[in-house]
């Protein structure tokens, strides 16, 4: 257990280690450094080259990776040129909108999935399931986006049950949740729909295993091998999938922000990209990054809560 | 399900087709603005109605569809070709440094959504369609070394491979010649697949301006542009979203039905 | 008593079993043997009322008076594992990997005497201490993949005897196990038969485990009983002709041809395999020193995980040595890559899946040709894919065909048409002939002696099963945990093993009584 434990969380620091690299060698690609940005195109080269001096830009890339990296670990992100403020706080105020949104649409596509696969799968092959499966059909074609738009149409216009938009702040924390409910939704469903495949495929699969022709011979009924047997077999590939979802929902969320005007995470890193505010850009998206690479590592976490062959290794 | 082969054929094959004519032929021309004629709702000289500058939107649906169809396609081209020699590799040297660095590298692009490098692609370069091609084809490519990878493995472990091998053949050879002929169904299943998610994804990349840029028509921008009109004349956002459900369900009924047809066992990646 | 009277089961309309009758009396062995197709499985599928999707069973299956074909679905789960327990063929799979071996025996005591874990548990426990799986060694909480596959065998046995049902069905119960496992695990039913009272169904495709165990036997062929009656009298009388060729077919000894003088072809000295495995490292072959002489037939025995694939891996150059030397016509054999092509075409090999063997895609000219790969391929290749198939008995029109439209035998055929094609000195047989029904064995087995005495072929003939070895082999080596620990002619060594191993595997080697044949 200790060992496969210490393995994942080897992998997790690489892949952060990677990760930050990869992302720091991109934005350093751009033409003109910060140095310049921020003293415009009219500056002394003097000037220019004392600024450069004291932002450390003159030293070689390496150099300059390891200092934004430690700073990071520090919690320091640097300081938003269009802002003038520290990203940390930006990203951290942000995260307080988009960070709920993608838990929500995760939690509500797992309830949401969970039964509709079982269903499915108990029913194989008759009309319940072949009717259930032409719905997530459609539900995985849905682009969430334009759901999200849908829904605002008949639940905030039309029946004006929800907002159609805004976010009143987590001083209110009914309204707050409630202007999350649409995006949520709009997140969720189609992403539901491809977890709830997975899963009955997953149970189709595992119905055709040895242990569970050994459990029928015990006198369990097929639902109760379903439950029982099939069911936590099952979950291995779905896990899978559902941490693969994470950083789709985690994408989809910048999205939907857009279409119900939420101050999370997406909307910050769109304006930042406007405004060329490239340290802004450069810290949500490591963040992103590092949440996918944090679940990935939940997952990993996951599997061996579920798998006795995986604690022993 | 020979229902939903056929009902996927049909509706991808519209949507190609509906591309493919667009490059010769529309119904109206859309550079044209008629601002007069803004917000038409469906009728026999419009059949999808107009949208907010009095373009004709079936035109413009189908331009959008090229849009569309395109950087699907040359992204699923992407991933394919650098992602299937990737997993091939792989499982040819499975257990070693070459297989744990592929897949390691898989892990790595995985963590990048490919809004995220998008983002990152816009960020430096700024906003155009090639973004989204690119960002789409990084995407794709362990998507499909990991399908290639984890098909060919099983394969490795036949007896017809140790056959070949007896036979003085090498790994690449037996690669060609054994592991990618016996995985290509599942490939084209899997293509089918990665090519409907690029369209939605392209769809989200154009609609928050990270993909097509005008004068291109692309359904994604179509519904940004539309959003803000939805109340006034719904047809605007519906038409363009209803484009991208067909076409993505028309590929995907294509996708399982091709995957029911060669072999129900065949495991794609979802 | 459960009695079985005419029953049919028809699957999508196509007759599968025809009028089966079978008396299972408590405390008795009813055997049933037969080739695969022949029926057996689906008859105790039936029995037990898990009948695949699309079957229809007609006839009587009685218990206590009632006809179980005829009860509700959840009348049957009452008596399934209550009344009827059933074990299957792979012990490796039969378990569920996720739930401890304590769990899944104390379920079937949960659910049908509604037990609380507790003392279901502690119920459990003295079902797997009857199996042989004692609580010192074998706590409650271990999870099937920290067993071997006869200990797995040992817990499918526990929980279908756990609440003492009427009737155990048994379907192939040790055709995945070891000989030396075999023969343990058939001593357990033997026993709980006795112990216990209850009906056993055995059914197995091994006359040998028949006669051994069986109190009466039925014989089936296509979906019938073609002739039933106490095991002795079945075995002394053959009245059917089906049971005669099984007979004949199971203890069939292929001609041998005379032993020539010795050259050696293959030296094997001090070969040094070890895998890097995560609790330390394992050594498959630990010095292992083997000659095989030109035109000569080595036969190498041992049981599951003793090295003797891995020695057949690194004779053909696919694995590389760690230590220790391989010479094939006194030219070193080194791993892939590195080995010239015309030694490595003095070799070829047949492995034991018939289905594996070939690739589904390529069609038999092409797969028959590959080992030109070797030599360059001749002009009049496809005259000797014909003569090739010809000589093993096929046709020259087969060359156009697929692979799945051939039989497991004749696909074996195909297997050793290809190994030949490129006229080697050696064919390694991996297991060539164990995925076989006995009379395609027995046609094959005539083949390899055919072909070698043709050709004067030399073969390495890998098995676990040291009655089929003793046929064809010239001498036989055995071996044990990655070591060579006795060698020596066939009659000698079955005669008088020297070895513990060799005495525990011919000690276990299932056998027809002398005085039946």
């Amino acid at each position: 257990m200790l060992r496969y434990l210490s393995r994942r969380m080897i992998v997790m620091g690489l892949s952060l280690l990677a990760a930050s690299a990869l992302i720091f060698s991109v934005t350093e690609l751009v033409p003109g450094d910060p140095a310049s940005f921020m003293l415009g195109t009219g500056a002394q080269p003097e000037t220019l080259a004392a600024l450069r001096q004291q932002m450390g830009l003159d030293q070689p890339l390496p150099l300059r990776y390891a200092a934004w990296a430690g700073a990071i670990l520090q919690g320091d992100f640097g300081t938003s040129f269009t802002y003038r403020t520290p990203v940390a706080g930006m990203i951290l105020e942000r995260l307080q909108v988009s960070l709920p949104l993608a838990v929500m649409a995760l939690a509500l596509a797992v309830a949401v999935a969970l039964p509709v696969g079982l269903y499915a799968a108990a029913r194989r092959g008759r009309a319940g399931d072949g009717l259930v499966m032409a719905a997530t059909q459609l539900g995985i074609a849905l682009p969430n986006f334009w759901f999200a738009m849908l829904l605002v149409l008949v639940f905030a216009v039309k029946l004006r049950w929800l907002p159609a938009g805004g976010f009143p702040g987590w001083s209110d924390p009914a309204a707050a949740l409630g202007s999350l409910i649409l995006p949520s939704l709009a997140l969720a469903l189609p992403q539901a729909a491809i977890l709830a495949r997975v899963l009955r495929s997953a149970l189709v699969e595992t119905q055709g295993q040895d242990y569970i022709r050994t459990a029928r011979a015990k006198g369990l009924t097929t639902g109760q091998t379903l439950r029982r047997h099939a069911l936590r077999n099952a979950l291995i590939p779905v896990l899978t999938i559902l941490g693969m979802q994470f950083s789709f929902l985690l994408a989809g969320a910048i999205i939907i922000e857009n279409v119900f005007y939420l101050p999370g995470l997406g909307r910050m890193i769109f304006q930042a990209i406007t405004q060329r505010d490239l340290i802004v850009v450069q810290s949500a998206v490591l963040v992103l990054v590092a949440a996918v690479i944090a679940v990935t590592f939940l997952v990993d976490l996951a599997y061996a809560a579920v798998d006795p062959r995986l604690r022993r290794a | 399900m020979r229902i939903g082969l056929i009902l996927g054929g049909a509706l991808a094959g519209l949507a190609l087709a509906s591309a493919a004519l667009s490059a010769f032929w529309t119904p109206h021309d859309v550079s044209q603005l008629a601002i007069a004629q803004k917000l038409l709702p469906p009728s026999a000289a419009h059949w999808f109605g107009t949208d907010h500058l009095g373009r004709d939107i079936l035109s413009m649906a189908m331009l959008g569809a090229r849009t569309s169809l395109a950087v699907a396609l040359v992204a699923v081209g992407i991933g394919m070709g650098l992602g299937v020699p990737l997993g091939l590799l792989a499982a040819a040297r499975r257990g070693t440094w070459a297989d744990e660095a592929v897949m390691r590298g898989n892990d790595l692009v995985f963590a990048f959504p490919s809004l995220v490098i998008a983002i990152l692609i816009t960020a430096v370069f700024g906003p155009s369609a090639v973004n989204a091609i690119v960002a789409i084809g990084i995407f794709n490519i362990p998507v499909f070394a990991r399908v290639t990878r984890g098909a060919a493995l099983p394969i490795w472990t036949l007896d017809y491979i140790r056959a070949a091998r007896v036979a003085g053949k090498g790994a690449a050879l037996i690669s060609l010649q054994h592991v990618l002929p016996n995985v290509a169904s599942l490939l084209i299943v899997q293509a089918t697949i990665q090519f409907s998610l690029g369209i939605l994804a392209e769809a989200g990349l154009s609609y928050v301006g990270l993909g097509a840029q005008p004068p291109v028509p692309s359904w994604g921008r179509m519904l940004a542009e539309a959003q803000t009109m939805a109340v006034l004349a719904p047809h605007v956002a519906v038409i363009p979203g209803l484009c991208i459900v067909l076409t993505v369900l028309g590929l995907n009924l294509l996708g399982d039905g091709l995957r029911d047809a060669s072999d129900p066992r065949l495991r794609v990646l979802r | 008593m459960i009695r079985l009277e005419d029953l049919s089961v028809a699957i999508n309309g196509r007759p599968i079993l025809r009028d089966v009758s079978l008396d299972l009396a408590p405390g008795n062995v009813t055997g049933l043997v037969g080739e695969s197709g022949s029926g057996k499985s689906m008859t105790a599928l039936a029995i037990m009322g898990l009948l695949p999707q699309g079957a229809r069973a007609s006839g009587r299956a009685m218990l206590d008076g009632q006809n179980l074909l005829e009860q509700p679905e959840a009348a049957l789960c009452r008596i399934r594992g209550r009344r009827i327990g059933m074990i299957f063929q792979e012990p490796m799979t039969a378990l569920n990997p996720l739930m401890t071996i304590g769990d899944q025996v104390a379920e079937v005591l949960r659910l049908h005497q509604g037990l609380d874990r507790r003392s279901a548990l502690a119920r459990a426990r003295e079902r797997l201490d009857r199996v042989g799986l004692p609580g010192s060694r074998f706590p409650l909480t271990l999870y099937p993949h920290e067993l071997s596959g006869g200990q797995r065998q040992r817990v499918a046995i526990a929980l279908a005897i756990a609440l003492r049902p009427d009737l155990l069905v048994a379907d192939e119960p040790t055709t995945a196990l070891d000989v030396t496992t075999q023969a343990r695990i058939l001593d357990l039913l033997k026993g709980l038969v006795r112990d216990e009272g209850m009906a056993l169904l055995l059914i197995t495709h091994d006359l040998a485990v028949m006669a051994g165990m069986a109190d009466r036997v039925a014989v089936m062929q296509s979906g019938r009983i073609v002739e039933s009656g106490t095991t002795e009298s079945v075995f002394r009388q053959r009245r059917h002709p089906y049971t005669q060729q099984l007979f004949a077919a199971s203890r069939h000894v292929p001609a041998r041809a005379p032993r020539p003088a010795t050259v050696p072809l293959v030296q094997v000295t001090q070969a040094v395999r070890a895998y890097r495995t995560a609790d330390g490292g394992l050594r498959a072959l630990d010095g292992v020193s083997l000659t095989i002489g030109r035109g000569e037939s080595v036969g190498l025995v041992g049981e599951s995980g003793c090295g003797k694939s891995t020695l057949a891996r690194v004779i053909l150059g696919l694995d590389p040595l760690q230590g220790g030397g391989i010479r094939l016509d006194g030219r070193e054999v080194t791993a892939q890559g590195h080995m010239p092509r015309d030694l490595r075409a003095r070799m070829q090999v047949v492995f034991q899946d018939p289905f594996g063997s070939f690739d589904p895609r390529w069609r038999v000219d092409r797969l028959l040709a590959e080992p030109f790969h070797l030599t360059g391929r001749p002009g009049d290749w496809r005259d000797r894919v014909a003569a090739a198939l010809t000589e093993v008995g096929l046709q020259p029109a087969d060359a156009r065909k697929f692979i799945h439209e051939f039989s497991g035998g004749q696909r074996q055929r195909l297997a050793i048409a290809r190994a030949l094609i490129i006229r080697p000195a050696l064919i390694v047989l991996d297991e060539a002939v164990s995925a076989l029904d006995v009379r395609v064995r027995a046609q094959v087995l005539d083949l390899l002696a055919r072909l070698r005495a043709d050709h004067g072929l030399s073969y390495l003939f890998i098995s676990h099963d040291l009655s089929v070895v003793r046929g064809i082999s010239d001498r036989i080596v055995v071996m044990q945990a990655g070591r060579i620990v006795e060698e020596g002619p066939p009659e000698a060594l079955v005669g008088t093993p020297r070895h513990e191993h060799t005495k525990a595997l011919v000690a276990a080697m299932p056998r027809i009584p002398e005085e039946w044949t």
